[in-house]
């Protein structure tokens, strides 16, 4: 019985993902709860534990015993299946993160289409959880969040076409070795598209609207559709669909920053890349979402949806115009590089 | 009136029933859901200055399925009494009721001899855990009414019991 060292190191990198997801829904909804907190002026959780630190562990020991309950007019098989189908695929997207050079599960040469697939089936998850429901809320929650991702994926697929057209990679690993220092990250890198700032913020956006963050948490607005399509969700299925949310919040934020922020490459020459740089450009990322989220109120529904037919694809198209322009005609005017 | 319908643990462990105490005691959501003016009270508790978030206590849930504990903020009136009657029982076990103010535990300033529109206190309706008297009662005693809820769970106090 001598296991391949090849589905040890898979092994490995499964459980350590699942801890970090975990880890990461449990702390970043402290952590939400804290810059709740101090950007309305509270303090936040803090009497659990120092500075409320083991507020999670709480709420994880309360939802846990809280009791299932499965209403009668619910579809018993997608009601039980919707928090897994939301949950599981934003853990397998994070088999092609790197956080590091080395400390990738999976390197695979279409990383960045499999993250896009796997985010599609996070929608599938929403629609049927809001649709076995049998809640009229839940209902018209999801077909919310369907219009919401559909209208959004849009812009956001095209830019990352145009990355993929100037990196001429999907490897995530590789998109990072591009980025070696500051001056050469996506974001500043003009000499690709004078536009890359503005291809930035589109992603930015649209990583927001797909995850059904504020301003764009119409899914879940609570002074029209209850809870959304979470509605009919007790104790640990709503605690599921939760987990699910903040790991494709993760999700989303180590994209913007493999693609556009140079990923786990250091910006200063005198600390060396690593992992830390990579966590520390994904937190920057979320307590920017965060940040965001208690500033700003929710948009309305035709808001959102104009935002992206009226104003991000046609950006995002003249985007990839533009770069495919340049790509074409750099060359021809400063010689074959 | 429900009490009936509460599943009893056939096997009880004292050191998890602790823990799972301390857990539910320190991660009370309440439900989204005010009747009348203690509800204003209840929305300054949550605010700034009084921070019921120090507790673990202010995520406010508007979906009852995920509530802990209903906070009765305000006057019962019969027409109203169905709908808080199904919210209580669209709750999930465990859950607690906190009647918050006058008129929730006995009908307040409406209550006198040929009234018809108002329920005298919602323990007519089910069963409550703590009541804070008070019109309406100020934040201070809504939080010392979490307090006391958090007591009844876990048997101990947070912070020494401050004497009149």
């Amino acid at each position: 019985m001598n296991a391949h060292p090849e589905i040890l190191r898979l092994l490995a990198f499964l459980a350590g993902l699942i801890i970090f997801a975990a880890l990461n829904a449990a702390y970043l909804v402290w952590l939400e709860r804290k810059v709740c907190g101090h950007i309305q002026r509270r303090i936040g959780p803090k009497e659990v534990g120092p500075f409320g630190l083991l507020q999670p562990l709480a709420d994880g020991i309360k939802l846990m015993t809280k009791q299932v309950l499965v209403p009668p007019q619910v579809d018993p098989v997608l009601f039980r299946l919707a928090p897994a189908l939301v949950l599981i695929p934003a853990i397998m997207s994070f088999v092609v993160i790197p956080f590091s050079a080395n400390l990738v599960a999976r390197e695979i040469n279409i990383g960045l289409l499999l993250v896009f697939a796997f985010a599609s089936v996070n929608v599938l998850g929403l629609l049927l959880g809001g649709w076995g429901s049998a809640n009229k809320y839940a209902v018209i929650s999801a077909a919310r969040c369907v219009s919401q991702n559909v209208a959004y994926e849009i812009p956001m697929l095209i830019t990352v076409i145009t990355m993929v057209m100037i990196t001429g990679t999907m490897n995530l690993n590789e998109i990072v070795l591009q980025q070696p220092d500051i001056s050469q990250w996506y974001v500043f890198r003009f000499t690709a598209s004078p536009l890359m700032p503005v291809a930035f913020l589109v992603f930015f956006i649209c990583s927001l609207a797909e995850t059904n963050r504020a301003p764009f948490d119409l899914g879940e607005a609570e002074s029209e559709l209850i809870a959304g399509f979470h509605t009919e969700y007790s104790g640990m299925g709503f605690g599921l669909f939760f987990m699910g949310e903040y790991a494709n919040i993760v999700i989303g934020a180590s994209l913007a920053t493999v693609l556009f922020l140079g990923g786990w490459q250091s910006p200063v020459s005198f600390i060396p890349g690593g992992w830390w740089w990579f966590l520390a450009k994904v937190y920057f990322l979320i307590f920017t979402i965060m940040w965001i989220r208690w500033t700003y109120p929710r948009t309305t529904l035709w808001g959102l949806l104009n935002l992206s037919w009226k104003v991000l694809i046609p950006i995002s198209l003249l985007n990839l115009l533009v770069t495919g322009g340049m790509l074409k005609l750099m060359p021809l005017i400063f010689g074959a590089g | 009136m429900g009490k009936e319908n509460i599943p009893e643990a056939i096997v009880r462990f004292a050191p998890l029933d602790k823990l799972l105490g301390i857990g539910r005691a320190n991660s009370l959501w309440p439900m989204t859901f005010g009747l009348a003016c203690c509800a204003i009270e209840m929305m300054a508790a949550g605010a700034a200055r009084f921070d019921l978030a120090r507790f673990g206590a202010e995520v406010f849930r508007p979906s009852p399925r995920q509530c802990d504990v209903m906070i009765v903020a305000g006057t019962i009136s019969k027409k109203m009494a169905p709908a808080v009657q199904t919210l209580y029982d669209q709750m999930p076990e465990p859950k607690w009721v906190i009647a918050m103010g006058n008129c929730a535990i006995s009908g307040g300033p409406f209550s006198f001899k040929g009234q018809y529109g108002i329920v005298e206190g919602v323990d007519e309706l089910f069963p409550v855990d703590i009541y804070i008297p008070g019109c309406p009662p100020r934040p201070e005693a809504l939080i010392e009414g979490i307090l006391e809820l958090e007591e009844k769970i876990t048997g101990n106090r947070r912070w020494p019991r401050v004497e009149a």
